[in-house]
């Protein structure tokens, strides 16, 4: 695609039309409307095409019926937003345009908008929501193991809460860095005008609210007792709200797909003069190597889900052991998919913690080279440790030493983010902004996570650690101690920039120190009673640990309640006080902070030319991160150059 | 906007948020079959239940299900009883389900009762064989475990829509088990009986209200 | 942007650093003597079994190996914080170091050297004495203990939702609960009747999954009578927090007599049983609906 398409304008018409005028086309209300109309048309069809197929219809749960509605509820969102019209347009021979990116004005933001910095902002939205669902059902399970029995919840709603809960913050952390801040930053950072493919980066964030919705239908279904990983063969048996998490998961693997090869399209094609590889801010670099795991992980994952709505539709037994399968096939398939997605995780997160310290510590970055290997060595050591999970499961027992080994392995070049991160400190001017104390948050919590780590990827060790909640203690220190930090790093440090607004200061610190204290008092005693032989995933426990569970329990919900702290600063920030924020709040070399507030549509008015690079904090003679040409138009003019 | 009208979004949004999650936790966390109590007996409590093959009624016709009754002789479509601490429960079950078999055939012994009996249609047994078994009602961690013999595929009259009545085919199977200490334990059924789903694992054998439920002891 | 020259008052980073080390050698010996001495006796999974032990052992390792790179780093990171802090609102530069090429070495050379050996040492803890430290290895154990008597063959059946165990040396008598004889080596087969389960005993020091169609065997030699509780660690189903049950540990006398015992209470169900096999096939697939 040509910029030249950009100087096509299309005329606006002179009249606005009514308000409810405005509410008719291709958005958010058709698309919700065909979604609806979708899944009953699609269920009715499901219906009749299992007629006399006894294995779907005696169970009283028609699988076929419900993955009809589930796709045609997709296919009838995507349509009403309007994802088909420029296919059809240019099989009709219309020529080739971007103007979705040309639109002005909130509407905006409820439909198909090729802008990244919409783009950027549904996602930040989106997400936020839907991990707050997901942080919701963690308090409702934290409040059933107040005691060590069944209480508040029986059993299948609290395996369902913590399906739930699983499923959702893996689907939607998945995207929680790169959803929001990549879409919005990277193409800013590179010099670039828009994404490589501006309509598949709309499509990968249209996908993710069916996505949540439909998981959230499980509920409706019944629940789905298989936890995030949806171990076959109990999948296979499980009642209809397996669909949903089936489905939905699918759903989100197709959108990480699609953003990993977008992000790796747009970072390798569309730098601009003088962004070499060695000036590229180092958050560019940790969205590069999680586009590589998404782009070669994710369809594995879709896949290997397929085959599961296979089985419990088509009939097949790709898992059943007695008809010619094997459960092993699944446990393998999914963390071939899962243990990169470990680090989908982690690695935007090691992009952001390190792309923030040498903004606050005004030096710079310690050991560039070093990090963009230790990046570039997780990735690939990510695709050859999958089997640790499988550990104790009966696979061929000489392949443990070669998983034990590689394990290991991986915390060598996770070690070089440490030493960057506290190399960039060392001797620096320290600020203790919002941003950075999450930032300096991260390597501790990460750090414990880590560790932790080496005894799961040790055998003996992993023979008695595996499977209890030492495992969900470390995941939850390197997810949440990790990704969420750098993700709430990510958003004082960003959304600023992103909305204009400054967040209240006192009650972010406030949000800061709740977070980081609750977090370490929710999950440090949890190794401990995974340790003391706690399983995950029960509701019945020992009752000589409920002394610790409840300590857990309380911390946690003080640790919800942290949560609840940044939302009321986020509406009072950003509904009441709208205090303005400066263009460069944080003095940063950065260049997207070189750019006025709000950033103008094209981003650019003329293609940067990159002068250096961007840590170069109080190196004498530096020249500015870029040559903007003429200084770009303040203010919120936009369109017209 | 002005304040206020931003103060009433925001507070209308709120209310709207709590009221999804008051939905969510009344409409699917805590929804729970209704608890029913044991009919009082001499030295315990009186437990009838039936089991059918499909229940009949939505929001699903095709499943098997326990059922309970009542001290009017009312049916209730529950799993969860409640019966008297340190006393002896009769348990009598009218069985209308056909046999499907145990895939474990060691739970053909009748454990846990008083004497580790049971009578079927009269006659007292110590097992079935492992092919006659329709069901089990079994408490594993009170040791109780009692299979139930189907009726003959063959019989006439069968039943398909609960509750079903004394005329239809079934076998009457009664045992007593001592309870002890008050506390919540799950029974559930170790034949797999869910129909057409895989393994005969699925569905009704995985749902609380159906062949799981929860026996406590007060 | 004002690029300030590096500011005049910046020592070198040697003291700050010889302080360091100091801190973190008195620190790191302490925290290691505790580790060791005082946490290390009451480590899990204690000492009830071999592999218990040997567990036990591989956890106070690496809990002592982890301590000083927890003290290093926190160290570093709160000593930079408070040494390092810039308060007031001056935009104040630090000192321009874009990397230490020896210092890059020697971390990668270190830490690459810690962690193979460390992997050498969960290696020979595998093949060493406890021969797969407990853990379940499949239908073809690589490695298996000798003890004087062969290993005492029980398999482990998962099914939703309890745990049930046969003796194959005793006519394959099948019941509720397991005791096995101390001292000896026992081979646990692990299968399951339908969906994945993982037999976990936290005191035996051992876990292996229950997959249904396949055999998962576990070695384990129990050091004295006692007994010890097991649970299910993998996700399945409905019940699964409730399957768990307690094991015992008996003398070889007296588990003699409770295996015959066994014998003869469950005559009448193990002449219902399918022939012993190490795995059995979920059947029927489906129930005619």
């Amino acid at each position: 695609m040509s910029d030249v398409a950009f100087e096509q304008h299309a005329p606006r018409p002179a009249a606005a039309p009514p308000w409810w005028r405005r509410l008719i086309g291709f958005n958010l209300l058709a698309a919700s409307a065909l979604g609806i109309g979708g899944w009953f048309l699609g269920h009715w069809v499901g219906t009749r095409i299992t007629i006399g197929m006894d294995s779907q219809l005696g169970t009283d749960q028609n699988d076929i019926a419900t993955f009809m509605g589930f796709l045609f509820a997709v296919s009838g969102w995507l349509i009403g937003l309007g994802f088909l019209n420029y296919p059809l347009g240019r099989m009709l021979g219309r020529p080739p345009s971007l103007r979705e990116k040309e639109e002005e004005g909130p509407g905006r933001y409820f439909r198909l908008c090729t802008d990244h910095k919409v783009v950027g902002m549904q996602y930040f939205v989106t997400i936020l929501l839907f991990f707050l669902i997901a942080g919701l059902n963690a308090m409702f399970i934290r409040a059933e193991l107040l005691t060590p029995k069944e209480k508040l919840w029986n059993a299948n709603q609290y395996l369902s809460l913590v399906g739930l809960h699983g499923t959702m913050m893996l689907m939607m952390m998945s995207a929680a860095i790169l959803g929001p801040f990549a879409n919005y930053f990277v193409p800013i950072m590179i010099g670039a005008r828009r994404m490589a493919f501006p309509r598949l980066e709309s499509l990968s964030f249209w996908l993710v609210p069916p996505a949540g919705l439909i998981l959230l239908s499980a509920v409706a279904l019944g629940g789905f007792p298989t936890g995030w990983t949806g171990y076959a063969p109990l999948a296979n048996t499980a009642r209809a709200g397996m669909d949903a998490y089936l489905f939905a998961f699918a759903l989100i693997g197709l959108s990480m797909t699609i953003v990993g090869a977008n992000m790796l399209a747009t970072v390798l094609t569309m730098r601009a003069p003088g962004m070499t590889w060695t000036r590229l801010p180092i958050f560019v670099w940790g969205v590069i190597c999680t586009s590589v795991l998404m782009v070669l992980a994710a369809p594995v994952l879709f896949a290997t889900l397929s085959m599961v709505a296979l089985d419990r539709t088509a009939d097949t037994s790709f898992f059943l052991a007695s008809a010619g399968g094997s459960p092993f096939l699944y446990t393998n398939l999914f963390w071939f998919f899962g243990h990169p997605e470990v680090y989908i995780l982690a690695l935007p997160g090691f992009g952001v913690v390190l792309e923030i310290l040498p903004v606050f510590s005004r030096k710079p970055l310690w050991g560039y080279r070093l990090a963009v290997a230790g990046m570039l060595g997780v990735t690939l050591l990510s695709f050859m440790v999958w089997q640790h999970h499988l550990f104790v499961s009966g696979m061929n027992a000489d392949l443990r030493p070669f998983y034990m080994l590689t394990t290991e392995l991986i915390s060598v070049p996770t070690g070089f983010i440490f030493l960057n991160g506290l190399g960039t400190l060392w001797r620096g001017r320290i600020r203790f902004t919002v941003p950075m104390l999450f930032a300096m948050a991260f390597f501790s919590n990460f750090l414990i996570g880590g560790l932790s780590g080496v005894f799961l990827s040790d055998v003996p060790s992993d023979v008695s650690t595996h499977g209890s909640y030492f495992v969900m203690a470390h995941f939850h220190y390197t997810i949440m101690g990790g990704l969420v930090f750098a993700l709430f790093a990510a958003t004082y440090y960003w959304l600023p920039k992103m909305t204009g607004l400054r967040f209240n200061e006192t009650l972010a610190k406030i949000h800061f120190w709740g977070m980081f204290v609750f977090f370490n008092f929710t999950f440090a005693p949890l190794f401990v009673a995974g340790m003391l032989g706690m399983p995950r995933r029960v509701s019945v426990y020992s009752s000589s640990l409920q002394g610790i569970n409840d300590f857990v329990s309380v911390s946690a919900f003080l640790l919800g309640l942290s949560m609840l702290v940044f939302l009321i600063n986020l509406v009072y920030s950003t509904v009441f006080a709208r205090v303005p924020a400066e263009a460069n709040p944080w003095h940063s070399r950065g260049l997207e902070f070189q750019l006025p507030t709000p950033i103008p549509v094209r981003n650019f008015e003329r293609t940067p030319v990159i002068e250096s690079g961007p840590y170069e904090y109080g190196v004498p003679g530096a020249p500015p991160v870029a040559a903007l040409g003429r200084p770009a138009v303040a203010g919120g003019g936009g369109s017209s150059p | 906007m002005s304040r206020g009208a931003r103060l009433l979004a925001v507070a209308g949004a709120t209310a709207v948020a709590v009221a999804l999650v008051a939905i969510y936790v009344a409409d699917f966390l805590a929804a729970n079959p209704t608890p029913l109590r044991a009919a009082p007996a001499p030295r315990g409590a009186q437990l009838t239940l039936q089991t059918v093959a499909s229940y009949g009624h939505d929001p699903h016709p095709d499943w098997v299900s326990y059922l309970a009754r009542d001290g009017s002789g009312k049916w209730h479509h529950t799993t969860i009883f409640k019966v008297p601490a340190h006393a002896l429960v009769r348990v009598t079950v009218y069985q209308y389900d056909t046999a499907t078999g145990l895939r474990n055939p060691f739970w053909s012994q009748v454990r846990g009762t008083v004497g580790n009996t049971m009578t079927v249609d009269g006659r007292t047994l110590h097992a079935l064989p492992p092919d006659d078994a329709s069901h089990t009602f079994a408490i594993p961690e009170l040791g109780v475990s009692v299979p139930l013999k189907g009726v003959g595929d063959n019989a006439p009259n069968q039943c398909s829509v609960a509750p079903c009545t004394a005329a239809q085919a079934h076998t009457t199977v009664t045992f007593t088990f001592r309870t002890g200490n008050p506390g919540r334990f799950r029974w559930q059924c170790f034949v797999p009986c869910a129909a057409s789903f895989v393994f005969g694992n699925g569905g009704p054998m995985q749902s609380i209200g159906w062949m799981d439920g929860y026996v406590q002891v007060v | 942007m004002t690029s300030n020259l590096a500011p005049a008052a910046a020592p070198s980073g040697e003291p700050h650093i010889r302080r360091l080390i100091v801190i973190w050698v008195v620190l790191s010996a302490i925290g290691v003597a505790l580790v060791v001495f005082a946490l290390g006796p009451h480590m899990p999974p204690w000492t009830f079994s071999d592999e218990a032990r040997d567990q036990r052992n591989i956890n106070i390792m690496l809990a002592a190996l982890a301590t000083p790179v927890l003290l290093a780093v926190w160290m570093a990171l709160v000593y930079s914080i408070v040494a390092f802090r810039q308060r007031g609102v001056a935009i104040v530069d630090g000192t321009p170091i874009h990397g230490g090429g020896r210092l890059e070495v020697a971390w990668i050379v270190v830490t690459t050297l810690i962690v193979v050996s460390l992997a050498v040492a969960g290696t020979a803890a595998l093949f060493g004495t406890t021969k797969g430290a407990g853990g379940g290895q499949g239908p073809d154990p690589l490695a298996v203990p000798h003890g004087s008597l062969p290993p005492l063959q029980v398999q482990v059946i998962g099914q939703q939702w309890a745990w049930t165990f046969r003796y194959p040396a005793f006519g394959g008598v099948e019941t509720t609960q397991i005791a096995i004889p101390a001292g000896r080596v026992i081979a646990l087969h692990v299968t399951s009747l339908d969906v994945n389960h993982s037999f976990w005993a936290i005191r035996l020091g051992v876990k292996a999954d229950a997959i249904p169609g396949s055999d998962n065997v576990a070695f384990v030699r129990p050091r004295r009578p006692g007994s010890f509780r097991i649970r299910c660690a993998e996700l399945c189903g409905l019940w699964h927090g409730h399957m768990f049950t307690t094991g015992l540990v008996l003398t070889p006398a007296a588990f003699s007599s409770w295996i015959r015992r066994q014998v003869v209470a469950n005559a009448a169900a193990t002449r219902t049983l399918p022939p012993y096999s190490t795995h059995y096939f979920p059947e029927p697939l489906r129930r005619a609906g």
